[in-house]
């Protein structure tokens, strides 16, 4: 303490800053901490845990990435049907089931692989189980009977009263009064290039380029190559050609809507600039219509226009064109008042007019600072582009939310999840690419 | 080299003894690029509203007389129940700070992430030199993916609620910020970095204390800018999705006649809290930046 009454006056204050800051730094964090508390609180995160469908997660997880074929028997009319997820544009011709299920003699035997067997014959229905045993099940009285090696039922072996399922890493067996049912899984997007209606599903790559090239005509009313490219485009499955369509259409979006709102904000960012705009009332009352577009928000404006217009691509670039009007409005005007005075100058010293000395004097100043800004909102309104799709009907995001709400099609969601990303990022490098060339010197993206 | 030897071709190249010439020929060449390059665009521009409006259920002609049906119908409905308003306004309250919650909370979350992507896909900066490109294509993942695909698919596992919003626009976010902070880290002076280096500090400690102090401002006012970004983000995921004033706008908005007090008064509260956040970020960036 003696050593600080003889210190000068420079060293205690450099102290106090210390302190200050030292106690910044710890202030900092603790309040960042006690806001995130508090918002996990309210956001109810301890009961997240008992709201979280972990089933759920594994139905996605193994969607993204395989498939399900189910062999289902009517237990009615004994009718076989063998369906890829189970719909109706994925089954099987009777006399064209895959290599794995053989009918003979009205016994049904499906091989799941790894040894697992499923049987269905005029008694009922087996599962031979390798390491466990065989599970057997027949109808007494129309309700399922099952006969189980000795020992306890291991869980995942469900037996209800009008029920039985056994679920295994091989697949999955149900036998209910009505139909007795066994999905076999398998990597892979099932269909994804030929559905089975069409003469080139099945086919390697290798055989599908030889038929392309040199092979005799599969379908005699069409050469091989037209056949595969319109069996691929309009594969019933998967519609590549509504997909994309879809992708098309919200870069379209995109686009329109970026490119009119520039085309829009230009003049009106010069009304709005200082410099430019010698009454201040109409300076003033254009800055608050910018304010005001942009306050109202998106998401105002895609459903006002909706209504309007009802659900398509129009729609949607009419929205984007609103909302960046504003952006673009208050980015230009203030580029405008940012300019250098003296090459203006120079064009009045001429004799050029207002409008020559904008064309010539502002205009060339401006240019790369708009076409930066203009490209940058490009690439972000084409992400922007996917949400105002899902709300006004239009484009990929129609489909995904299509997709994600029927809860069953994940491989479809994997698939549009998949060509989002690489659309927005092809954008991304094309405006990237484009503000290089347009732009000599330009650094990269702003905001 | 041939043209000097032999003399300029009249008509093919500028002939250079002549400058008048050269430059007109030059701004002819300039004029036609510059036309051609505007008749594409038009091109573009016309064929592509042509498109669209065809694939539009219903025309832009057909529709404009009709764009302020909807805004009157609700604006008369909500002036006949003006006085339900204030009692709207705080029943939706709670709902907005959620919204705000939802936005803060993802920035916060986000912003931390791209601290540490960015000082990770900083040359110069870097823990490991060599992974640098894989934290750059994370970052370039993150920003292209589009919230509402995480948010959706977050839906169908954790439920409703805010959560998956907060998830959603928080992977955004870290994509966004990242790329933005290791622009600015790459311009951070490294000088304390190496004295810090010189006295043993760990890469950790060079980075807390070398770099962010010089770089903080100018992170905190992207991160704000990001937040104005992350507010609209929220109502219109809360709108698609669930959570937020969004999915209450939703809800009013389904009902149809009958709640359109309810729809003013949160299209009321967006409009407010919107046009006051981006004013005070405006201010408190413009005093960052100068400051720093």
């Amino acid at each position: 303490m003696t050593a600080v009454s003889h210190a000068p006056s420079l060293a205690e204050t450099v102290t106090r800053s210390f302190d200050r800051r030292r106690r910044l730094a710890l202030a900092v964090p603790a309040l960042i901490l006690a806001y995130l508390l508090y918002a996990a609180v309210s956001f109810d995160l301890a009961g997240l845990a008992a709201r979280a469908r972990m089933d759920n997660a594994a139905i996605l997880l193994a969607d993204f990435w395989s498939h399900k074929t189910h062999v289902t028997r009517d237990n009615r009319s004994g009718a076989l049907t063998v369906a890829i997820e189970g719909e109706a544009k994925g089954t099987y011709a009777p006399d064209h089931f895959p290599d794995w299920v053989s009918v003979a003699d009205g016994i049904t035997t499906i091989d799941l692989g790894q040894g697992h067997v499923v049987t269905y014959d005029a008694t009922g229905a087996r599962y031979d189980i390798p390491g466990y045993g065989v599970v057997d099940v027949h109808p007494v009285g129309g309700k399922p009977v099952v006969t189980l090696p000795p020992g306890p039922v291991p869980d995942w072996i469900s037996v209800a009263e009008n029920k039985v399922s056994v679920t295994t890493d091989a697949g999955r067996f149900s036998y209910s009064r009505s139909k007795v049912e066994t999905f076999r899984y398998e990597p892979g997007w099932e269909q994804f290039f030929f559905t089975l209606d069409s003469p080139f599903y099945g086919r390697g790559p290798l055989e599908l380029a030889r038929l392309a090239l040199v092979g005799d005509r599969v379908d005699p009313a069409r050469s091989n190559i037209a056949g595969m490219v319109s069996d691929f485009w309009h594969n019933k499955m998967w519609h590549h050609g509504d997909v994309v369509w879809a992708l098309f259409e919200t870069v379209l979006m995109a686009f329109l809507g970026t490119m009119g709102a520039a085309l829009i904000a230009l003049p009106l960012g010069f009304l709005a600039a200082s410099n430019m705009m010698p009454v201040r009332l109409v300076r003033f009352a254009f800055r608050r219509v910018f304010d005001f577009i942009r306050g109202v928000d998106g998401l105002i404006w895609t459903i006002v226009l909706s209504r309007a217009f009802g659900p398509g691509p129009m729609t949607g670039a009419l929205a984007i064109l609103i909302t960046d009007t504003g952006s673009f409005g208050k980015l230009f005007s203030e580029a405008l008042e940012n300019i250098d005075e003296k090459q203006v100058e120079g064009i009045r010293s001429t004799g050029a007019g207002r409008l020559q000395r904008a064309r010539f004097g502002v205009i060339p100043q401006v240019t790369p600072v708009l076409l930066s800004q203009v490209l940058y909102y490009l690439e972000s309104n084409t992400r922007s582009a996917t949400v105002i799709g899902a709300i006004v009907g239009g484009g990929i995001g129609l489909l995904l939310t299509q997709a994600i709400i029927t809860q069953k099609d994940w491989e479809e969601v994997a698939y549009y999840m998949v060509l989002i990303v690489l659309m927005v990022m092809a954008m991304d490098s094309l405006s990237g690419w484009l503000r290089r060339r347009l732009i000599k010197g330009d650094a990269g993206g702003k905001s | 080299m041939v043209d000097i030897a032999f003399g300029p071709e009249p008509g093919r190249r500028p002939d250079l003894s002549d400058p008048r010439a050269a430059y007109l020929d030059l701004l002819r060449r300039k004029r036609m690029y510059g036309g051609v390059l505007l008749v594409l665009f038009v091109g573009l521009m016309a064929s592509g509203w042509i498109l669209a409006n065809d694939r539009n259920a219903g025309g832009f002609w057909n529709g404009l007389p009709m764009l302020g049906a909807f805004p009157s119908e609700v604006l008369s409905e909500a002036w006949a129940n003006r006085a339900n308003l204030p009692g709207r306004l705080v029943e939706f309250f709670p709902s907005l700070i959620e919204t705000i919650n939802i936005a803060a909370v993802s920035t916060l979350l986000g912003a931390l992430g791209a601290v540490m992507l960015s000082l990770l896909a900083t040359r110069g900066l870097a823990r490991w030199p060599r992974a640098i490109p894989l934290f750059r294509r994370l970052m370039d993942t993150f920003r292209a993916v589009p919230e509402i695909v995480i948010a959706l698919v977050l839906i169908f596992i954790l439920g409703g609620g805010p959560v998956p919003a907060v998830i959603a626009i928080a992977v955004h976010t870290t994509g966004a910020l990242g790329k933005l902070f290791s622009e600015v880290a790459e311009n951070a002076d490294l000088k304390p970095v190496e004295g810090l280096t010189s006295v043993g500090a760990s890469w950790g400690q060079r980075m807390l204390l070398g770099v962010i102090p010089q770089v903080a401002p100018n992170w905190i006012s992207y991160a704000l800018l990001r937040f104005e970004i992350n507010v609209r983000a929220s109502a219109i995921l809360g709108f698609v999705g669930s959570g937020g004033i969004g999915h209450d706008l939703k809800l009013a908005m389904q009902w149809g006649q009958g709640r359109y007090d309810q729809v003013v008064a949160i299209f009321l509260l967006l409009f407010v809290t919107i046009v006051l956040i981006d004013r005070l970020s405006d201010r408190a960036r413009a005093r960052l930046v100068k400051g720093a």
